[in-house]
């Protein structure tokens, strides 16, 4: 079932509509082993859709999805957790869960999926903790974390597994400078260090472009552009200009869609 | 006027469908109970304390105080014929094989109930499910069997609990407060109430059981994930929960009549 | 782990208080005993009228239940209703020209079957009919009556 190829993730030709909205209308996308992507767009466009659907928790209208040349459309349930056990993922408020401490949070994959006893599960879990800087919090409840200190949690736990891939859904989302300092270099050195493959859903266009290693530009269902962000930046296209700029009015319209201006306001007044 | 009728049909088509889903839910929950109480009964047992223990105060206060209420309402109608000394067996009745399932059933709906639902709306809208998705643990094994487990197992003892201090209570009433002698209280009750009422109760308060439980387990997990969408949850886990309570207890009584 | 033994402890406690309310209610309010099938016998008895007598209603002497009713039915060739009920093994001296009636417990009170010993050497068993009965005393049937009395004493 594993391909050691360059391709991680490929996308071909992906559909995806909720309700009468298109989100996803023949989308085409690489995800390549070993770098860390970042996938960017104007909100609404379907980010975190579109991890669902890569994760298969939602599934697509049309199209395909290969995870390490595996088309994730036909895998059995049984298959599929398998295949979950290999993704990370951290979620945008941590989602930890918030009846146990710490470490149980960050102990929970290995006592679901393996049969390690508690002395090995502890050393386990306590170098995770120790990797993201918080060894000390290990008896601490999640409802006494700040947001920062929950993230980092939580990427202990997504990590504990060893996981190949790591899926980032905004990961610096309300996040002091420091914390997503911090954030940002465990990002690279997780990836660098582990030889993993990191995918990080965000808007932060700073942040991005000090830890990716290439950037997709997502908008309309479709990939707007790709590559470094350093060539993205330098783009020519309206659409990625204003993203990345965060200039205000653009492609992406200022005005919500509305009746003639005139027309309303005299309308009213002269009733 | 054809849109009233399309409005209706589409509410009937919309009922339905979500009946289904009530009940594939139903057997999906059944299919893992088995495994969920070999492999991890502590869940379970948790649950049991969450459901059960913590609900014990307010059905004990509840039966005490029914059990009283039927000691005087039941007296004073006893007395114009004269039967006072059938009031353990008006109360034992009253308690063991009606107010005992349904009324524990109603306080389980808005204590324990509220509570199971708002607890799994709450770890919906926060991700929670989702992180346990992904790390390949299924939420509805881990999360949802063990809580209507813990339900289904209360129901039972907590409505036997309710109609013992309930007739306790009718007790006090009686014989403490109005004189009616404790032999005949006790020993009419004896003479004319049958095994076969008790496992009436027991029976109903199962049935009860699996709908609260269910009833809460279900709202919670398909509530929408926002503050309103919990709250709301947790006010339709009541209502329904009550409406399927006392249609149930009626069914049920007409078919053992 | 510390709050894993409370809630275990407290489980166990509610389970037990829950056990022992069961076990209240099936003891202490029901009849207790059920007369199961080894420890019996069964007799039957024809009525004319077996008021509200019914299944698992109790069987008395000298105001004690020594039984249960099991089987009430219809006779459609003498047109009569048969009574069969089991007695406890233990009490098996009862003379088979013993009378058996239809009481009510109270006012409004059940009905049970009362034994009333009559004086043979020969004793009820395991299908023995009971011959002398005394069918319920219908209310209706009471008043009619004492109105009929009443009216024929006014008439004198």
């Amino acid at each position: 079932m594993d391909d050691n190829s360059e391709n991680l993730i490929e996308i071909h030709d992906l559909k995806y509509s909720r309700g009468p909205r298109a989100i996803f209308d023949g989308l085409n996308l690489i995800i390549k082993r070993g770098e860390v992507t970042a996938l960017m767009g104007p909100s609404g466009t379907g980010k975190t859709t579109l991890l669902r659907l890569i994760t298969r928790q939602l599934i697509p209208e049309h199209g395909t999805i290969h995870v390490c040349g595996v088309d994730i459309a036909r895998l059995s349930q049984a298959e599929l957790y398998q295949l979950r056990q290999r993704f990370g993922m951290l979620f945008q408020n941590g989602a930890l869960l918030t009846d146990i401490s710490v470490f149980e949070n960050v102990a929970f994959p290995l006592r679901e999926h393996t049969k390690l006893t508690n002395r090995l599960i502890r050393h386990v879990v306590l170098t995770k903790l120790h990797a993201v800087g918080l060894r000390g919090a290990a008896d601490m409840m999640p409802s006494e974390l700040s947001g920062g200190m929950a993230r980092r949690v939580a990427l202990a736990r997504a990590m504990v597994m060893d996981p190949d891939i790591l899926i980032y859904d905004e990961p610096f989302v309300g996040l002091d400078p420091i914390s997503m300092g911090v954030i940002v270099r465990l990002v690279r050195r997780m990836n660098d260090a582990l030889g993993i493959t990191s995918i990080i859903v965000s808007h932060d266009v700073e942040e991005i472009s000090v830890v990716a290693d290439r950037s997709l530009l997502i908008s309309d269902g479709k990939v707007a552009a790709s590559g470094s962000p350093d060539e993205l930046r330098l783009a020519k296209s309206e659409l990625v200009r204003q993203f990345m700029h965060g200039m205000a009015d653009g492609p992406v319209a200022f005005h919500f869609q509305a009746p003639d201006y005139d027309k309303q306001l005299l309308g009213r007044d002269s009733e | 006027m054809t849109k009233l009728f399309r409005d209706v049909y589409d509410s009937g088509v919309e009922f339905v469908r979500t009946f289904g889903a009530f009940q594939l839910f139903f057997m999906q929950l059944l299919r893992h109970t088995p495994a969920m109480l070999i492999r991890r009964f502590d869940l379970v047992v948790k649950q049991v304390f969450n459901t059960g223990a913590l609900s014990l105060v307010i059905i004990m206060v509840s039966g005490l105080f029914v059990g009283g209420v039927l000691g005087l309402q039941g007296y004073s109608n006893l007395a114009r014929f004269n039967a006072e000394d059938s009031i353990g067996v008006f109360a034992a009745f009253g308690l063991i094989k009606e107010l005992g399932p349904v009324i524990t059933a109603l306080l389980f709906a808005g204590r324990a109930g509220t509570s199971l639902a708002s607890e799994i709306g709450l770890m919906k809208a926060t991700d929670q499910l989702s992180a346990m998705e992904m790390m390949a643990v299924n939420p509805v094994q881990r999360v949802l069997v063990p809580r209507f487990l813990g339900g289904v197992i209360a129901m039972p003892f907590l409505a036997a609990v309710f109609s013992m201090i309930g007739l306790f209570g009718t007790h006090l009433v009686a014989v403490e407060l109005l004189s009616v002698d404790v032999g005949a209280f006790w020993q009419q009750m004896q003479m004319t109430v049958d095994l076969e009422d008790v496992n009436e109760g027991i029976f109903k308060s199962l049935v009860f059981g699996v709908a609260a439980s269910l009833i809460a387990v279900w709202e919670g997990y398909n509530a929408i994930p926002t503050a309103e969408g919990v709250g709301r949850a947790t006010t339709r886990t009541v209502v329904i929960t009550a409406i399927a309570v006392l249609v149930f207890d009626f069914m049920i009584t007409a078919f053992m009549l | 782990m510390r709050q894993t033994r409370a809630v275990e402890v407290g489980t166990g406690l509610f389970v037990l208080l829950g056990m022992g309310a069961l076990f209240f209610l099936t003891t202490q309010t029901t009849g207790g005993d059920d007369f199961s099938a080894d420890e019996t016998y069964t007799v039957e008895a024809r009525f004319e009228n077996i008021g509200s007598l019914r299944n698992r209603a109790p069987v008395a002497m000298s105001g004690v239940t020594i039984g249960r009713v099991t089987n009430v039915t219809f006779d459609p060739v003498t047109l009569e209703a048969v009574v069969e009920f089991v007695i406890d093994s233990q009490f098996s001296q009862i003379p088979d020209d013993s009378d058996a009636s239809i009481l009510t417990s109270g006012i409004l009170g059940s009905q049970y079957i009362g034994l009333q010993a009559g004086g043979s050497d020969i004793y009820l068993e395991n299908g023995s009919e009971v011959m002398f009965t005394q069918s319920a005393i219908v209310l209706e049937n009471l008043i009619g009556k004492f109105l009929v009395n009443a009216g024929s004493k006014d008439d004198d």
